[in-house]
């Protein structure tokens, strides 16, 4: 029994084991108290698919050395924008999701571009000086949010009608547009082949001679010099790639949630995604794309089951959102401190 | 020297022995210098200098490797020094190499580091001797008193920032005298980073210092330095004892034969190289390479096609940083030939398209991924400067990394440079010293290049892999015709190989010498003695 917990602990690693061992837990708990299990992992999914995207952003940051994306709301920000002038623009449907994500693309990859100049400029404290990054620059679009000259009665606010809302519906426009574009018994079909898309070209990329560029210089700077890589190019490149998948992301999850959420919203996201590719099996030097299915599974079933097995459980005050907290936290916690700290020069 | 301070000497070194797991580096090396005596020792590198004096230090790499057997006594006692701290308590001072001055002191505050005279105030009164008032009217006739000793018109409020190197060491000198205890001052390389007049001026102080009975034990390199100011000269070889002498009856081409040695057996060589017939390949002229801690300061030769050029001298005097600045890796300015054509230095990717490729010295971190397989390392480089590897997608708009390609030609590698391993999928990091070199070479071999510089390709490896390694060289040259430029700090192994080697001393080639030359002309060639090519 103890030989068996030691072979699961060095193959899938400490997060993976107890995260799955709580999900078993919880899923066994909602049974004992009544809840619909096919209706939990059917919301397991939604809410998994939902996410996917945002942590398939963090995959091409790790592989070009920068480390995991704790600024991904620069790009998150960056989808925001793209779907709101889409939908200033009065675009619906398949045809708004397709402009907001196209459009997009060249909004994230300036940010990501500029960020990665900064990045080069802070090699070996990419993911602290991140963090604050993201933070700053959620701020300051706090402010943007606000001055912004968007007109849509649906936008901004009804008294005063100056500025964003908090919260943007997205009914009328392309709510759940992928989630139901291949209707399946409720699951977002559209959506996982939307990631699965994703996916496939971010591997083609990564098993082209571009993409083996990218890794060599996250693996070995001084190797990746002495090949003739260019290091400070890569890490922009993959910083750019992965603010470009965080734009995406966005949109994808605005369009299963319902609503564009702004201001302080995109704050804690980019933990979020983080936290999912860690029980993933991921690290800050190493990620794959099987890291980001296994992980926001796991990560994503865990907060859709435990929220209502622990409200039927403890109805006052929401301590679904405080294990929610703590969870994705302490992941991230225990995958820094086990990551070291990388070659710098 | 009169030697009027005593009869017992201050330091005297018993068959001191000491292992590096199971690499014996000192075989009963005994010695001794009295009161006032100064007593130079020389060597090559890894002939036992520096772990000598760490023994002497008390230095904690020693204990922390198993100690080390032998006795060593200090003013006739026998002692055991386990830390630097007991060393100092003693009387033994050392002057680094490396600078230990806080730079924004002034020379004073330097000088009197953490043994600054005190007087009470009434807050130290209350609360304990650690409060008392500097006393820095004395901090500052202390160092006079030192800087004058030396010679030193230098004002002692001057903060330390912005002296020129020279200054520098000698404020660690004038620190180190002006500790009143101290009995034996050990000068590791000294003169090392200063100008000729400046190393004067310091074998002066030296003079000095020992005249007041200090014993100075002083190691250096530069053997007509060794036999300006020392009293009697140790020179060890492979971490023995081959000789001492009294200086005024040595001569700086006996010391250079007696560091060198001939310790090499016959030549791997079969056949010759092209000899003085063969066209030059490779001209470099007036290279500089700024490369910390081994600059090249303006530095040519050729190379000839189809021969084996070898590159030797110390460590630290530039030797290495040539093919480093070669291949772009390092800043460098000069102008480089390659068969006829100028080379833009400064950036790798165009060194190796233009057909060189490099093993380097540092495998573990430029030479290999450690983490990765066997067949990424070998075929990273590859892919990247020479497209190998690679098959179209999307007719063309994506170029995908072909695997099993890849698997292939590493099978081959793994086979024709019989590195040992459990298949190609295996991670460098598990692979042996020997094994790990062999990867690198076969990675420099992938790129088909028709001019190979190999770095320190022995360094770290256990002996029956180092033979192996250099019959793969060999056999590279002399069946595939390539031209090799392979740096080395083993003399011998140069020897065993090259068809010329080429001495570097700082950072400037002082000769080029066949393999079969003189042991005298190589050691007076690493000593920075300019000699005619024989």
């Amino acid at each position: 029994m103890l030989g068996l917990w030691n072979k699961l602990l060095n193959k899938y690693g400490y997060p993976k084991v107890s995260i799955s061992l709580m999900l078993v837990v919880m899923l066994s708990l909602a049974v004992w108290l009544g809840l619909d299990p096919v209706e939990l992992v059917r919301s397991s999914l939604v809410r998994s698919a939902m996410n996917s995207v945002l942590v398939l952003a963090m995959v091409p940051a790790v592989a070009c050395g920068v480390g995991l994306n704790f600024a991904l709301s620069i790009g998150i920000v960056g989808g925001l924008m793209a779907g709101l002038i889409s939908m200033e623009l009065g675009l619906r449907g398949v045809l708004g999701f397709a402009f907001s994500v196209v459009l997009s693309v060249p909004i994230s990859s300036l940010l990501g571009y500029l960020y990665g100049l900064l990045l080069n400029r802070v090699k070996g404290d990419e993911m602290t000086v991140g963090t604050y990054m993201g933070f700053s620059f959620v701020s300051l679009m706090c402010i943007g949010w606000l001055l912004l000259p968007f007109r849509r009665p649906e936008m901004i606010w009804a008294i005063g009608g100056k500025g964003l809302r908090t919260t943007i519906t997205l009914s009328g426009y392309y709510d759940k547009v992928l989630d139901r574009l291949i209707p399946l018994g409720g699951l977002p079909v559209g959506t996982i082949l939307f990631f699965g898309l994703l996916a496939l070209l971010l591997k083609l990329f990564m098993e082209s001679k571009w993409g083996m560029a990218l890794k060599i210089a996250g693996l070995s700077p001084s190797f990746a010099a002495a090949s003739g890589v260019d290091v400070d190019r890569q890490r922009i490149l993959g910083t750019m790639i992965s603010m470009v998948l965080g734009g995406i992301g966005i949109l994808v999850y605005a369009q299963s949630y319902g609503f564009f959420q702004l201001y302080v919203a995109p704050l804690m996201m980019p933990f979020a995604a983080a936290s999912a590719i860690l029980i993933g099996g991921a690290s800050a030097r190493h990620a794959s794309i099987s890291h980001v299915i296994s992980g926001v599974l796991l990560f994503q079933s865990l907060l859709t089951v435990s929220l209502p097995v622990i409200n039927k459980m403890m109805p006052e005050g929401n301590l679904s959102e405080v294990i929610r907290i703590i969870v994705s936290n302490g992941v991230i916690l225990y995958a820094l401190s086990r990551s070291s700290g990388g070659d710098v020069r | 020297m009169v030697l009027s301070f005593g009869s017992v000497p201050v330091l005297e070194l018993l068959n001191i022995t000491k292992e590096f797991y199971g690499n014996r580096v000192l075989k009963g090396v005994s010695l001794s210098v009295m009161p006032g005596e100064v007593l130079g020792i020389v060597g090559e590198n890894g002939a036992g200098k520096s772990t000598l004096m760490n023994i002497v230090f008390g230095m904690p790499v020693i204990a922390s490797t198993g100690g080390y057997s032998g006795e060593i006594r200090f003013e006739g006692r026998t002692v055991r020094i386990s830390s630097p701290r007991e060393a100092a308590s003693l009387g033994i001072g050392m002057v680094h190499q490396e600078f230990m001055l806080l730079p924004g002191f002034s020379v004073a505050e330097n000088i009197k580091l953490n043994r600054e005279p005190t007087r009470p105030n009434f807050l130290s009164r209350l609360l304990g001797e650690r409060l008392e008032t500097l006393d820095l009217k004395r901090m500052g006739e202390d160092s006079r008193k030192a800087l004058d000793e030396l010679g030193m018109d230098l004002d002692e409020w001057l903060p330390v920032a912005g002296l020129p190197v020279g200054y520098m060491q000698f404020v660690e000198i004038a620190r180190e005298i002006d500790k009143t205890n101290v009995k034996l001052l050990v000068f590791d390389e000294p003169t090392a980073v200063l100008s000729e007049t400046e190393a004067e001026r310091l074998l002066e102080a030296i003079r000095v210092i020992s005249s007041k009975g200090v014993a100075v034990l002083f190691i250096t390199h530069r053997l007509h330095e060794t036999l300006a100011v020392s009293d009697r000269v140790v020179v060890l070889r492979d971490g023995e004892k081959v000789a001492e002498l009294r200086a005024s009856e040595a001569s700086v081409g006996q010391l250079a034969e007696m560091m060198v040695g001939r310790k090499l057996e016959r030549s791997l060589r079969r056949g010759r190289g092209p000899g003085s017939a063969g066209e030059p390949f490779l001209v470099v002229r007036d290279l500089h390479v700024d490369m910390p801690g081994e600059r090249v300061r303006g530095l040519s030769f050729q190379v000839r096609r189809g021969e084996i050029f070898g590159i030797g001298g110390l460590a630290g005097q530039g030797k290495i940083g040539i093919a480093n600045g070669l291949m772009g890796l390092y800043p460098a300015r000069g102008e480089v030939y390659k068969g006829g054509k100028r080379l833009e230095l400064g950036k790798p990717e165009l060194a190796i398209r233009s057909g060189m490729a490099f093993v380097s010295e540092d495998r573990r971190r430029v030479g290999l991924m450690l983490d990765e397989s066997i067949e990424f390392n070998i075929a990273a480089t590859a892919v990247q400067v020479k497209g190998k590897f690679l098959k179209d997608l999307f007719g063309g708009l994506l170029k995908m990394v072909d695997w099993s390609a890849i698997r292939e030609h590493a099978l081959r590698c793994i086979k024709d440079l019989d590195i040992r391993c459990t298949g190609p999928d295996q991670t460098v990091r598990k692979l042996s010293g020997g094994n790990q070199q062999k990867v690198c070479i076969a990675r420099a071999l992938t790129l088909e290049p028709d001019l190979l510089l190999v770095s320190e390709p022995t360094r770290g490896i256990d002996v029956g892999a180092k033979k192996l390694v250099l019959e793969t060289l060999v056999r590279l040259n002399e069946e595939m015709g390539m031209t090799i430029l392979m740096t080395s700090s083993e003399l011998a192994e140069l020897r065993l190989v090259c068809d010329r080697i080429g001495v570097v001393c700082e950072g400037k080639m002082t000769a080029i010498l066949p393999p079969d030359a003189d042991d005298r002309l190589f050691g007076l060639a690493m000593a920075g003695e300019k000699i005619q090519a024989a």
